[in-house]
């Protein structure tokens, strides 16, 4: 039942919302602040969740609910967690909660606080069902519910191209959601059930090779638009570029999870066979996405945009780990996935502190000697870029290298010398990986600056409260990789079929 | 020799059309125009709660064959009410009532004959009521014709417009011209079997002769033909966005919701109950036209710069959704005709609550103004919230993106049905229509947002309009609540 409290408590704070604003909550400040608590109540609940959480017994699904919702085709509303979605349950609302506190002090430019509130809620309800959803429809609903409040975002504060990024998301991942729902469809209607867990156990029984090379194909390519596969990023860059600082967060943090996810949880385990076929392809697309990540970040010249391609590099690490179709490949992208959603989200917050203060994410116009002009907001981008870059010791190290190592010896039914080239190339990847980062923080933190020291506005409260959670969790990860690894290896073997 | 008449069964039927006659003859005698859109909605709801009554019964049926006609064949009864049948005349009748709160303000703004106008409308819902109801050849073409006969005159009812009456004579002549192309087939049908009722047509149909069946795929092609100009599936569209765009606003919203959705009880209920034989025939052909229809439809409405233009062609894009899941053919086509039942449910909520609000709209505009272009929109939401939240909810829903979690359902049974019935390129094709009517449905959505070019002026209310927007937005809201409701009767149905 607290799962189901986890998802009601946003649902509730957004219709809360819609009460007229003179009888409820009149003025923006006190929106922020129930916005904060809310989200606050949230994480709470899901830290209470992993505290209910039986972590001797991480591949059973846990705290289940489970209630038939329209009979007529089989949907059941079945939530639960086991230790490959905890952690990304927890990393939303720890993402939420302090884009909420960073919110309360460094709003959006203009726009109604009420609604901007209320959107985040929405978006939150979407990303914590879809990694609690065990139905395969109900995951599809849930991965629909952030589409429109993502859109809104990027629509109503987004920078100056702001309605085509918005319409860019928005089209490109509705494209891939048509896709994901055939595919979805294709696997329901063939194995008689939605139920994931049912699904995962009969490990593609029932189904024939060519409705598995079709279904992961087309679940596949849906999952691939949003998390996002090179070629099918082009939507990316652009959002990342215009959304607000928030909408960056949650998208870079959260939103590319839920494809990865989907892999993982439903493409891997009920289309193994198809898996297998197109298992080839979909590492050489995250090798060339990483290596395509990498030399277009060399290329940029917005802090925004760098991130934005970096994380398609990263994301071609998870993807290539999820290639190997090895224990080891996929432990490393879902180690890979929150590695991911801790780093980057720092990272646009500080890309959003930076434009704050300079006015310009430019990184010719930002010029130099940030270290003397803001140490503390340089020592934090420092301490981000380091951790991207896959510093042994950060969260960022792990996930990189376990996936090179998984392509190093990937499952037995794929070609060996085609995946051990993968992981040549996407080595190298990781070398341009720390050429961008490392030309970064000597274009804009190291050098001379004609401003004073002091002269940018100090770090405040709000923006501590935001990042220094996600400073120490990087290190934590990266220094005690055992505790995501002990979540994920268990239930990572069963969903590959293995004991 | 004489059939009994069961008169619960035919009820609704009988009370719409009482009341259209009843309406005729007021109208004759002068009682004043209030009363007489009271008495038409009052029937309308009277019909309405006649089928509620009835869906807690057994299902029946009437004007069935007697003893010695019958022999040891099925029953074979014209007029049956089961639940396919309650359902659809439920929707209709609920649609229908809210075109009736609709037209009651442009009766006035467009000097139409009040009493006409109703009597119109109620023979035309009573065609439609019969369509969902016939279970023999010979009652579907009547019903059909009963239900497009009286909707040329209202299309032409504003006497002094050249527009509608142009529409009216285009839907008059390619209404004539797939009537005479349906009697064709029927009669072929009837030539190589003998059977006129379904449930005789359908096994005659299994035990043609060899050299007898292209005669008889001719005849179920032909037939489709008839039901495709209902539905306005391409290629027998052309009537339907010009008749749209011609006729009386409230009309446009009848033949988008009511008609069509008799259209597809009668698409439904021939292939499903009698040419099941043939489903190698029809599934490829409707499959063709879904695709055809749907990829048209959205392509065309991209292009729009009028309400009533993108509503028209999005309208025929939600057609070919609609006729998706009937191109499986046999295989598991009870389910499929379940998805286009809830389907049709569905976006007859969500269409009727779009043609409301651009209704009352153009009412508060003022009568003459002209194009009702989709800029008028920009900004409605600092001049009237509620409608404007009512209206990106409608046009969400026919997106079917959550919120509107009714049209995402929607969507959902279609694409299964499809996707079960093995037609999974079709399902592909709806995959990426979806994405092309997302587009022009969110473009409208947001135009309501932005702020406003200039100053519009602030307009006059209509209780009426309002009620019937109140009433779709409620009907939105509830669905998208609990879809399971529309879902569970629906596969009740199939």
């Amino acid at each position: 039942m607290i799962l189901l409290v986890t998802l009601a408590i946003p649902l509730a704070g957004a219709l809360a919302l819609l009460l007229p604003r003179t009888r409820f909550l009149p003025d923006e400040e006190s929106v922020r602040r129930y916005g904060a608590a809310v989200t606050g109540l949230v994480l709470l609940t899901t830290v209470a969740v992993a505290a209910a959480f039986d972590h001797g017994d991480p591949r059973r699904m846990q705290l289940e609910v489970d209630w038939s919702w329209a009979p007529a085709i089989g949907l059941r509303f079945h939530l639960g967690v086991d230790g490959v979605s905890l952690p990304l349950v927890v990393l939303t609302a720890l993402l939420t909660f302090l884009c909420s506190i960073y919110t309360l002090r460094h709003p959006p430019a203009e726009g109604s606080a009420r609604l901007f509130t209320g959107l985040v809620l929405a978006l939150q309800v979407g990303m914590l069902g879809t990694f609690l959803a065990l139905d395969l429809l109900l995951f599809f609903v849930f991965f629909e519910v952030v589409l429109i409040p993502m859109y809104a975002v990027i629509a109503l504060w987004g920078g100056p191209g702001r309605r085509a990024a918005a319409y860019k998301f928005i089209l490109y991942t509705l494209l891939g959601s048509g896709l994901l729902l055939v595919g979805l469809l294709l696997v329901a209607v063939n194995a008689g059930t939605l139920d994931m867990v049912a699904l995962a156990e009969r490990h593609g029984h029932g189904l024939t090779p060519a409705v598995q090379i079709a279904a992961f194909a087309l679940i596949g390519l849906g999952l691939a638009i949003k998390v996002p596969m090179w070629p099918l990023h082009t939507w990316l860059p652009d959002a990342h570029t215009e959304a607000p600082t928030v909408g960056s967060v949650l998208l870079a943090g959260v939103l590319l999870k839920m494809g990865t996810y989907g892999l993982v949880r439903i493409a891997l385990p009920a289309a193994p066979e198809g898996a297998e076929l197109w298992a080839p392809w979909l590492g050489l697309c995250a090798v060339i996405g990483i290596v395509y990540g990498s030399l277009a970040c060399l290329a940029q010249r917005d802090l925004k945009r760098l991130i934005a391609y970096s994380s398609i590099g990263h994301m071609g690490f998870v993807l290539l780990g999820i290639a190997t179709l090895t224990p080891v490949g996929v432990n490393a992208a879902l180690f890979g996935n929150i590695a991911h959603g801790l780093i980057t989200g720092l990272l646009f917050f500080l890309a959003g502190a930076v434009k704050e203060r300079y006015g310009t994410g430019e990184l010719n116009a930002l010029g130099g000697g940030m270290l003397t002009a803001a140490p503390r907001l340089a020592s934090f981008l420092t301490f981000a870029a380091v951790a991207s870059l896959g510093l042994p010791g950060l969260a960022g190290f792990w996930g990189e290298m376990l996936a090179l190592l998984g392509a190093y010896r990937p499952a037995a039914g794929l070609p060996r010398e085609t995946f051990v080239t993968f992981m040549a190339v996407g080595a190298l990847g990781a070398v341009l990986t720390a050429a961008y980062f490392l030309r970064l923080l000597a274009t804009i933190t190291h050098g001379r600056t004609e401003r004073p020291a002091g002269s940018v506005a100090a770090l405040t409260r709000a923006e501590y409260a935001a990042w220094v959670p996600l400073v120490v969790l990087t290190l934590l990860v990266g220094l005690w990789p055992k505790l995501l690894l002990d979540l994920t290896t268990a239930p990572v073997r069963a969903l590959l079929g293995g004991g | 020799m004489i059939q009994s008449i069961d008169y619960a069964a035919i009820a609704p039927v009988l009370i719409v059309a009482a009341a259209a006659i009843g309406l005729l003859l007021a109208d004759a005698f002068d009682v004043p125009r209030r009363a007489l859109g009271t008495l038409g909605a009052g029937a309308l709801g009277g019909a309405l709660i006649a089928v509620i009554a009835l869906a807690f019964g057994d299902d029946r049926g009437t004007f069935c064959l007697t003893g010695d006609l019958r022999g040891d064949g099925p029953p074979s009864c014209s007029y049956a009410t089961d639940d396919f049948t309650l359902l659809f005349q439920g929707v209709m009748l609920a649609a229908a009532l809210i075109v009736v709160l609709l037209s009651l303000e442009e009766i006035t703004a467009s000097r139409m004959p009040a009493g006409e106008y109703h009597f119109l409308l109620l023979a035309a819902v009573t065609g439609a009521l019969t369509l969902a109801a016939a279970r023999d050849l010979v009652l579907l073409v009547v019903a059909l014709e009963t239900l497009s006969l009286p909707v040329f005159a209202l299309v032409a009812l504003r006497r002094y417009d050249g527009v509608a009456s142009e529409a009216a004579l285009k839907l008059f002549l390619i209404s004539v011209i797939s009537t005479a192309v349906m009697l064709l087939g029927v009669s072929l049908l009837y030539g190589v079997t003998g059977a006129m009722h379904l449930d005789r047509l359908a096994p005659a149909l299994s035990r043609v002769p060899a050299e007898l069946e292209p005669v008889a795929a001719l005849g179920v092609v032909l037939v489709l033909a008839g039901f495709a100009f209902k539905i306005a599936a391409v290629p027998f569209h052309f009537w339907a966005p010009d008749v749209y765009v011609g006729a009386p606003l409230p009309v446009a919203a009848f033949l988008s919701v009511v008609s069509k959705a008799g259209g597809f009880a009668g698409l439904a209920i021939v292939v499903a109950l009698g040419l099941p034989a043939y489903a190698h025939v029809w599934g490829p052909v409707l499959a063709v036209l879904a695709a055809v229809t749907m990829t048209l439809g959205n392509l065309v409405a991209l292009r729009q710069r009028s309400a009533i233009g993108l509503l028209a062609w999005s309208s025929v894009a939600q057609s070919g959704y609609m006729l998706a899941p009937l191109a499986v053919g046999e295989e598991r086509l009870g389910e499929a005709v379940a998805a286009t039942v809830a389907y049709v449910a569905v976006y007859a909520v969500m269409n009727i609550g779009a043609f409301a609000v651009v209704i009352g709209f153009r009412r508060r505009a003022g009568a003459a103004a002209g194009p009702d272009a989709l800029e008028d929109f920009r900004g409605l939401a600092r001049r009237n919230p509620a409608t404007a939240a009512a209206m990106a909810f409608f046009l969400i829903c026919l997106a079917g993106l959550p919120p509107g979690i009714m049209g995402l359902f929607a969507k959902i049974v279609v694409f299964r049905a499809t996707v079960a019935g093995g037609v999974t390129w079709l399902a592909v094709v709806m995959a990426i229509n979806t994405v092309i009517g997302l587009y022009y449905y969110l473009a409208w959505a947001a135009r309501l947002f932005t702020a406003p070019a200039g100053e519009r002026p602030q307009m006059p209310r209509g209780a009426a309009v309002r009620a019937a927007i109140a009433a779709s937005a409620a009907g939105a809201v509830v669905l998208s609540i609990a879809p399971q409701l529309v879902l569970q009767a629906a596969s009740a149905a199939g």
